[in-house]
Formats: C-alpha cells, sequence, structure tokens
C-alpha cells in the first residue's frame, strides 16, 4: 500500500466521461456513420435443429442494391476433429459455428446467412431471398429433455459414459470424504432446485461499424467488453491478421458478460471485404433477446449435514446447466463458488454442462455463481430452521477465513467475508419490524474475481497536465475509478487527469472486461505506470538543481528536495517539468505491461425484505441492503452502483424474468415488454453497507466489485418469500402465476 | 413512394428534412439529423432510451413517425444544457452517479425534465411511476431516483 494521504481516493468526483453522457455526445457502437456505408443484415434460422442442405443465394445477390452475402463457406472453419482451438475460455470451434451455421441449424436464430445493402430494408428483402434447404430435426431445449435417453442429439461426435450424449463435459471440486462426512451429521436437507434462462438485458443491442480497405487494413468500430477479443475473434474467423485490424471501442450500452463474445463483427468485416464499402449492422431487440446470450437455465440439488449445534460437516451439490447451442455453460461459477463461503471438511460439487437447442450461453455476471447460491443458501435457510439457529449465525459459525483451504484448491487469505455478516447483524434492516404479509431473508455470495493481461500509458502533456490511456472498455465507472488514483499518486486535481480507452493498435494488449477484473489490474499497472513517471519526475528536478535524484520527493504535484540538507530549492511542479522537458531528456511518460496476479475472491451478505399481495401473487422487495467486502472503494459512488444494479439484477431473475419457449422451440417473449425486467416502480431504494478489508495484493487494496452482487440475491429473496408466505419455492421466478397457484393450493386441499 | 417533406422545430431550431412515410422519429433523428443522443433500445416503446418531447409532451421517438414532427416543437437531449451550462438534472445526474453504461441517460433525463415540469415536488413514488417507462439495467435506479428529487428540491429553492 503505497498511498497514505488519500486526497482523492474514495472521494465521489465527477467521471471523465459523464458529460458526454449526460448531453447525448458519447459515441456508442450505433451510433456512428462512414462515408459510403452500406447496412447487413443477418438471416437466421427459424428452426430449433435443422440440417442444413443446401443455401442458395443467387436471387439474392441478383437483387439491385445488394453488394454482398456471405455464408459459412466464407468464414474459417476450425474442424471439431481437429480439437480445441482456445481464445480465453471460448473454443473457436464453437465460436465459428455460433456467428453462422455450418452443417446444422441449433436454434431459432442461428445465422445462417449475411448480406450487405444500400439500405437496410433492401438488406432484409435479399434475406427473404435466400433459399435455405433444410431438415428439420427434433429438438430439445429444457435439461430434462435433453438428457432422456432418446433426445435429439446436438453434437453426434460427443460421447458421455461411453453412449452419445448432450453432456458435453463434467467438473468437480473435492474436498475430504462426504460419505464419511454425512455420517456425522445430526441433520441433513437435501432439495433440489431449477432457475430459467434469463438474459444480461443490456439496454444497448449488439452493433458494429466496420471497413476494409483494399490492402486489407480493417477497421472495427464496435461496443464490447474487449476490442482485443473482437480484434483476435475476427482475425482467426476472417483470417485477416490482427496487425492488419484497429479495433475501436465504442462508449458500451451495457454488457453483464454478454459482450464478452462477437456476433457481428466477423460478418460485417467479410461484407465490408467483399463489397468494398464500410458495412454497418446493429442488431433489434428481438435479435439480442432470440440469438445472444442468455444465461443458463438449470436444474440443481443441493444436500448439507450440520451437527445439532449447526456445525456443518458435508456438502454435495450437483450442477446442470443449460449451455445453449455449443458446449460452455459456466458450470465453473456454480461449481467453485457455491460453498466457498463455508468451512466445510467434505465437499463435492459437480457440474454438468448440458447442450440444448437454444441460443449459446454468454457470460452473465459472476457466470454460474448465483445459480449455485440460490441452492445452497436457501437449504443453509432450511437448515437453520430445522436446528432454530439464526440464520446469520449459522453462516458466522461456518465462515470462511483467512487459512481455510477452498473445495475449489485456494487457500484464503485475509478475507472479509467474517465482516459482511458481522456487518448484517448489526445493521440496523436486520432488526426492524416486519408487518403482515412482510418477511426477511438473509444468503452469502462468493466470486472468484480475476487479474490477468493490461496494460497502461500515463503521458503528461506539454502543459503539465496528464492522459491515462488504458485497454478496457469501461463499463461501470472505471476511468473514474483511475482518475481518483492516478491524481493521489501524481498529487494533482483529478480534473487535471484524461482517462480515455485506447484501440487495439494504439495500446497494449489488455484482456477482457470481466471477472470483476478492471479496475483491480489496470490500477495496478497505472500504478507502476505512474510511479515511473514521478521517478522520472524527480530525476528531471535532480539535474535542473545539480542534487542526487535520491534527494527529490514528488508531492503534492511536485517536486521537493527531501529536506534542507539536499538543497533549498523552490518546488518544480509538473507544469515547470513539462515546460523544461525538451531541454532535459525530451517528453515525459511511461508504459506498462503487465499478467497481474493477486486478484482476491469477494464476498458479500444480503437483507431482502419482501412483502406479498396475497390476492394477486405478487412480490414485492420492499427494503434490500447488500453488504460486500469491497477491498478499497476508490470511487464508492461506482462501488454502491455495481452493488445496486447486481440486486436489481437479481431481483428480477428471483421474481420475473425468464425465457418463455412456444411449442415450436422459439422465445415467445423476445422484448422488454414480455421479457419482464425490473423497472423503477417495482424496486425500493437498495442500501449499500462497504466493508473494506484491503486487498494485500494491491497496492491500494482494490477488490473486484461488480459480480458478487448477484450472487446471493435470488436465495436471498427465496429466504424471504418462506419467512413470508411459510412456503418455499424451489424454482425460480417467484413470478405472480406460481405464487398464486402455491397461495392457492392449501386452500383447495382444506376445501376438499 | 416519394419521401415527404417535413418542416418542424428540434430544439428551438428550424428544421427540415426528407424522411420515407414509415420512417421514425427517431430514425429521422438519428439518421438525417445527425442527432444520436436519442438512442434505440427497444423500437417498440419499452426502454424509454429514445424519449423526446412534442411540444412538451413526453414522448418515444421510435413510436412517432417523422411525419408527425410536421408544425410542431421537438426536444431531445441535445437541447438540454444551455450552451456549456449544464441542465440542473445533468449536473445533478453526474453528481449522484446516477448513470454507469450511459445508455439509458438522455432518456432518462429527457423524462425526469417532463415530470419537473409537470410536478415541481414529486414524491419518491411519483418519480418511480414517472421513469417506469425508462429502463436501466445498470444503477436499480436507487441514484436516478434521488438525483431527480434533489434537483427538484434546488430547483424549488431556485424559484424566487
Amino acid at each position: 500500500m503505497n498511498v497514505v494521504n488519500n486526497k482523492w481516493i474514495g472521494q465521489r468526483t465527477i467521471r471523465p466521461d459523464g458529460v458526454d453522457k449526460v448531453t447525448g455526445r458519447a459515441a456508442f457502437a450505433a451510433d456512428t456513420t462512414m462515408p459510403g456505408m452500406i447496412w447487413g443484415k443477418v438471416l437466421r434460422s427459424p428452426h430449433p435443429h435443422a440440417r442444413i442442405k443446401s443455401i442458395n443465394t443467387a436471387r439474392a445477390e441478383a437483387l439491385p442494391g445488394v453488394k454482398a452475402v456471405v455464408t459459412s463457406r466464407d468464414i474459417v472453419d476450425f474442424r471439431v476433429e481437429k480439437g480445441a482451438v482456445m481464445l480465453g475460455i471460448q473454443d473457436m470451434r464453437w465460436m465459428c459455428r455460433n456467428v453462422m451455421a455450418r452443417d446444422k441449424a441449433l436454434f431459432p436464430g442461428h445465422p445462417v446467412a449475411a448480406v450487405a445493402a444500400t439500405t437496410e430494408a433492401i438488406a432484409a428483402e435479399a434475406c427473404k431471398l435466400i433459399e435455405v434447404d433444410y431438415e428439420v430435426l427434433p429438438w430439445a431445449i429444457e435439461i430434462d429433455d435433453a438428457l432422456k435417453p432418446d433426445a435429439p442429439i446436438l453434437h453426434e461426435f460427443n460421447k458421455f459414459d461411453g453412449k452419445p450424449s448432450n453432456i458435453m463435459g463434467r467438473i468437480e471440486s473435492k474436498k475430504g470424504d462426504i460419505a464419511q462426512g454425512f455420517k456425522a451429521a445430526d441433520v441433513v436437507i437435501e432439495r433440489s432446485f431449477t432457475t430459467r434462462p434469463v438474459h444480461q438485458g443490456y439496454i444497448e443491442p449488439h452493433a458494429c461499424l466496420i471497413s476494409v480497405a483494399a490492402d486489407g487494413k480493417t477497421t472495427i468500430w464496435s461496443s464490447s467488453q474487449g476490442q482485443f477479443m473482437v480484434r483476435a475473434m475476427t482475425s482467426m474467423l476472417t483470417g485477416i491478421p490482427q496487425s492488419d485490424i484497429r479495433a475501436i471501442p465504442a462508449e458500451i450500452g451495457g454488457g453483464f458478460g454478454g459482450k464478452t463474445i462477437v456476433y457481428l463483427e466477423p460478418l460485417a468485416t467479410l461484407l465490408a471485404k467483399k463489397s468494398g464499402r464500410p458495412v454497418k449492422m446493429v442488431m433489434t431487440r428481438e435479435e439480442v433477446m432470440r440469438a445472444t446470450g442468455p444465461t443458463s437455465g438449470s436444474k440443481s440439488t443441493v444436500k448439507i449435514g450440520a451437527k445439532k449445534d449447526g456445525t456443518i460437516v458435508a456438502a454435495h451439490g450437483s450442477f446442470y446447466l443449460q449451455a445453449g447451442a455449443f458446449p460452455g455453460s459456466p458450470i465453473r461459477g456454480a461449481v467453485g463458488c457455491s460453498f466457498a463461503p463455508y468451512d466445510i471438511p467434505h465437499v463435492l460439487s459437480e457440474g454438468f454442462d448440458v447442450c440444448s437447442n437454444r441460443s449459446k450461453v454468454a457470460a452473465y455476471r459472476a457466470p454460474g455463481a448465483p445459480i449455485g447460491a440460490y441452492a445452497v443458501e436457501c437449504v443453509l435457510d432450511e437448515l437453520a430452521e430445522a436446528l432454530k439457529i439464526d440464520p446469520l449465525a449459522l453462516r458466522l459459525k461456518n465462515a470462511a477465513k483467512e487459512g481455510t483451504k477452498a473445495a475449489h484448491g485456494p487457500v484464503f487469505p485475509r478475507i472479509g467475508y467474517i465482516e459482511t455478516l458481522e456487518a448484517a447483524k448489526n445493521h440496523p434492516h436486520y432488526a426492524a419490524p416486519l408487518g403482515k404479509h412482510q418477511g426477511r431473508g438473509v444468503a452469502s455470495g462468493f466470486w472468484f474475481n480475476a487479474g490477468g493481461e493490461s496494460s497502461a500509458q500515463v503521458n503528461i502533456t506539454e502543459d503539465g497536465n496528464v492522459v491515462v490511456t488504458t485497454g478496457h472498455p469501461d463499463i461501470g465507472g472505471s476511468r473514474a475509478g483511475i482518475a481518483n488514483i492516478c491524481a493521489e499518486l501524481l498529487g494533482i486535481d483529478y480534473k487535471r487527469i484524461s482517462v480515455i480507452i485506447g484501440d487495439t493498435q494504439t495500446v497494449g494488449f489488455s484482456n477482457l472486461t470481466g471477472g470483476s477484473r478492471v479496475l483491480f489490474a489496470s490500477s495496478m499497472v497505472v500504478t507502476q505506470a505512474a510511479d515511473k513517471v514521478i521517478a522520472t519526475l524527480r530525476e528531471r528536478a535532480a539535474k535542473i538543481w545539480e542534487i542526487d535524484p535520491e534527494a527529490v520527493k514528488w508531492e503534492n504535484g511536485a517536486a521537493h528536495p527531501v529536506s534542507p540538507n539536499a538543497g533549498q530549492f523552490e518546488p518544480l511542479t509538473l507544469a515547470d517539468l513539462a515546460e523544461k522537458a525538451p531541454s532535459q531528456g525530451g517528453p515525459i511518460g511511461a508504459s506498462v505491461q503487465l499478467n497481474t496476479q493477486g486478484a482476491e475472491g469477494g464476498f458479500g451478505t444480503h437483507i431482502c425484505d419482501v412483502e406479498v399481495d396475497v390476492d394477486l401473487g405478487i412480490v414485492r422487495v420492499i427494503r434490500y441492503t447488500a453488504v460486500q467486502d469491497v477491498g478499497r472503494a476508490v470511487h464508492p459512488s461506482y462501488v454502491e452502483g455495481q452493488l445496486q444494479g447486481g440486486v436489481a439484477q437479481g431481483i428480477g431473475w428471483a421474481l420475473n424474468e425468464e425465457y418463455i419457449y412456444n411449442k415450436d422451440g422459439k422465445v415467445d417473449n423476445p422484448g422488454f415488454l414480455d421479457y419482464r425486467m425490473p423497472v423503477c416502480s417495482d424496486l425500493p431504494m437498495l442500501d449499500c453497507a462497504l466493508v473494506e478489508v484491503p486487498n494485500p495484493k494491491h497496492p491500494q487494496g482494490v477488490k473486484g466489485v461488480g459480480e458478487v452482487p448477484l450472487v446471493p440475491v435470488m436465495a436471498a429473496v427465496a429466504n424471504a418469500v418462506n419467512n413470508a408466505l411459510g412456503k418455499r419455492f424451489y424454482s425460480l421466478p417467484m413470478s405472480p402465476p406460481k405464487v398464486s397457484a402455491a397461495l392457492d393450493a392449501p386452500t383447495q386441499q382444506a376445501a376438499e | 413512394m416519394a419521401k415527404l417533406h417535413v418542416t418542424t422545430s428540434v430544439n428551438g431550431e428550424p428544421v427540415e428534412f426528407l424522411c420515407e412515410p414509415y420512417e421514425t422519429m427517431l430514425d429521422a433523428l438519428r439518421g438525417q439529423l445527425g442527432l444520436t443522443g436519442s438512442k434505440e433500445g427497444c423500437a417498440s416503446g419499452d426502454c424509454g432510451a429514445c424519449s423526446i418531447t412534442l411540444d412538451g409532451r413526453l414522448v418515444c421517438s421510435c413510436l412517432m413517425l417523422a411525419a408527425e414532427a410536421e408544425g410542431h416543437e421537438i426536444r431531445t437531449i441535445e437541447g438540454m444544457a444551455k450552451g456549456g451550462e449544464l441542465h440542473p438534472l445533468q449536473q445533478k445526474f453526474l453528481e449522484h452517479a446516477a448513470l454507469q453504461c450511459g445508455i439509458c441517460t438522455s432518456g432518462m433525463l429527457v423524462a425526469s425534465e417532463a415530470l419537473l415540469a409537470k410536478n415541481s415536488n414529486p414524491t419518491e413514488e411519483e418519480v418511480r411511476f414517472w421513469l417506469a417507462g425508462n429502463l436501466c439495467r445498470c444503477t436499480g435506479y436507487d441514484k436516478i431516483v434521488r438525483a431527480v428529487m434533489e434537483t427538484a428540491a434546488e430547483m424549488r429553492e431556485m424559484r424566487p
């Protein structure tokens, strides 16, 4: 920890990109045009599962105004039998088939061709002229259907237990021996749960604008959670070398994990290359809902055994997650995170990756962890009930702490989980009275967090101000955090620091904005770059004063002699040294590129109050408090914003959001009217209690904060509903029809 | 069919443009007029990211035909600040961190301004129901509601 005075860290400064965003100036993916630009559209499969026997594009190509048509023949094929080609967590064998169906269409909405034309209307008309000969196949969407012995198999090459299967893989975390562990239990609770697929729900649809010059030099303007991911995937899928692709990050209108892969960019690049014209593609909301994201639907069984005093002795979880059309559901998060808050001697946590005829899942905020925590934290609530122990006391008794070995591997360093439980227990919310049909629930959650590759440049301008360039799209205010940290380090007003996100050809490789890694990793590289700049500034002052650099200190934005013994000199400010730079060795700046390490996991504990309208079955959240160990709140407002946003998404997941499929296997609610995300009038104020246990491995103590707050929410809401009604729901969402039916059930029984 | 010629006023300035009969006001704003501050999140009137005012009335520009602007007064997010001076709502959104990604912000601000023009002293419930047509997926609305209510209080004080 090299920051001591903290004039700026912890301040609620105005974000660097703020004025652009409140005046409409900020340029998002769909906001830009290029001279000569034409429009691209995608033709999508209407079938959940179909073999593509042939595609005839001749009539479309002949339509006046059409400039290019592409199909899977134009996309680089990563052949299945050649084995995995990984880019991050994505296997390019599946990515090349997801952006454009090859032999089979695997979900309604799966792209089969793309067209570029002079207007959107002509491109749409041309799509209708493409003739696709489909052999329609039987399909399976729900996990149970995909696991039946006679289920249609999506990927015929795949075998599980020696038989063709839609189970694409199994992972486990194991500690001790659960058979032995459960023998020691006085109470064992085992329950099964289901959750529905839910979409990340970013308000900005996917969009891009791409031009390819005659020499192959390509410019991509798009919004994503990683311009370098866009460059690499586009390069791999089109064959254009990375050095020729400049991917410029537009402002991103929400991602939540859903923009960590590409959909449109490879298609628009190929259309631009074929047509010689810049191509713009913008998804409709319906396309977003049908063909991007969402996260998995799931089926889980969790069994937990404890002694009478509440000591948990064994736990077993099995989590089946829908991957959608291609392997890659977030089983790692469900398996690894669910039991991580607890010190349990015997744990087996298993995950099964299940393909089905639904769009390929994309990451969603702590991928998999909320699904696992929903099951585990609800079972813990029942355990507390059975043992007549306060649910927070039960968690405190079993809480992981420094030295606890988690089932997924690591031995925890100093962590703040217990502090979140104590803070929740002592929060006025936990003791507040409840009224009729009201109930209170608690739940905790864990997320791994991540480090990884980041790059930054810190440059001193000729007039003595600062430009910081990083390589991570800012999805929640990270530029504001970086400005605070840089102001702190350089000892100047944060307003003198401009923080920008570089494109792929102007800043060093930086991995995705994801895993709650951005402020952790980028402040680490920015700190090292700022330290280098300060070293240069001290050297320059030392040279001017003709003293040793060690005799110069940097303080309050200026060089000073360390003591009167070093000499009597007027301080040299950043502006002074910038002015003298040309004669003293040239421009002042530094860049740092690192594979950052030391991102420690994050913990949160939530308290939720609900009120149930027992006539209509409507559950309303009436009070909510999120407590989280945030490491160091560099910009408290944006830390709170992460907590509040995660909670709102979790409330939607718990109470209303779900993909509904019709009898033809198509999503029946592909819009914001019927896919019901929380609106302003659905929610109360969302209180936050920030616990700060600094990360010892980070210069400012930063921990990732963005994903943890979604993890406990569904369980907290479900436990509150149980507390209000004395009824448990084992499937999400707890939507009005389901709650009404459950409320009516005993009445009917009584009548009988 | 020939394009329609529309004469209207956008943010107090006289404007003329040509549009297809089926084009929406949002298409015209973002396309012909180059005013991309209004966003398209759904094109079905469910998200409010395209909120504008038509003769002072809050509307979703994705649900309005461009040709309907003829002879009326349109205001968009681009007209909210007076030159270099932010509207109090814009300033308060910044101070309260009432935005994260910013894609809903234009619509939120336009809708909030329309609320305060009708009701200078809204309750929390009134703010929440007024803004129920503007989706935000990042903030959980907490800081937005606080920013609107605090702006209303300040604007009441500034009034003689």
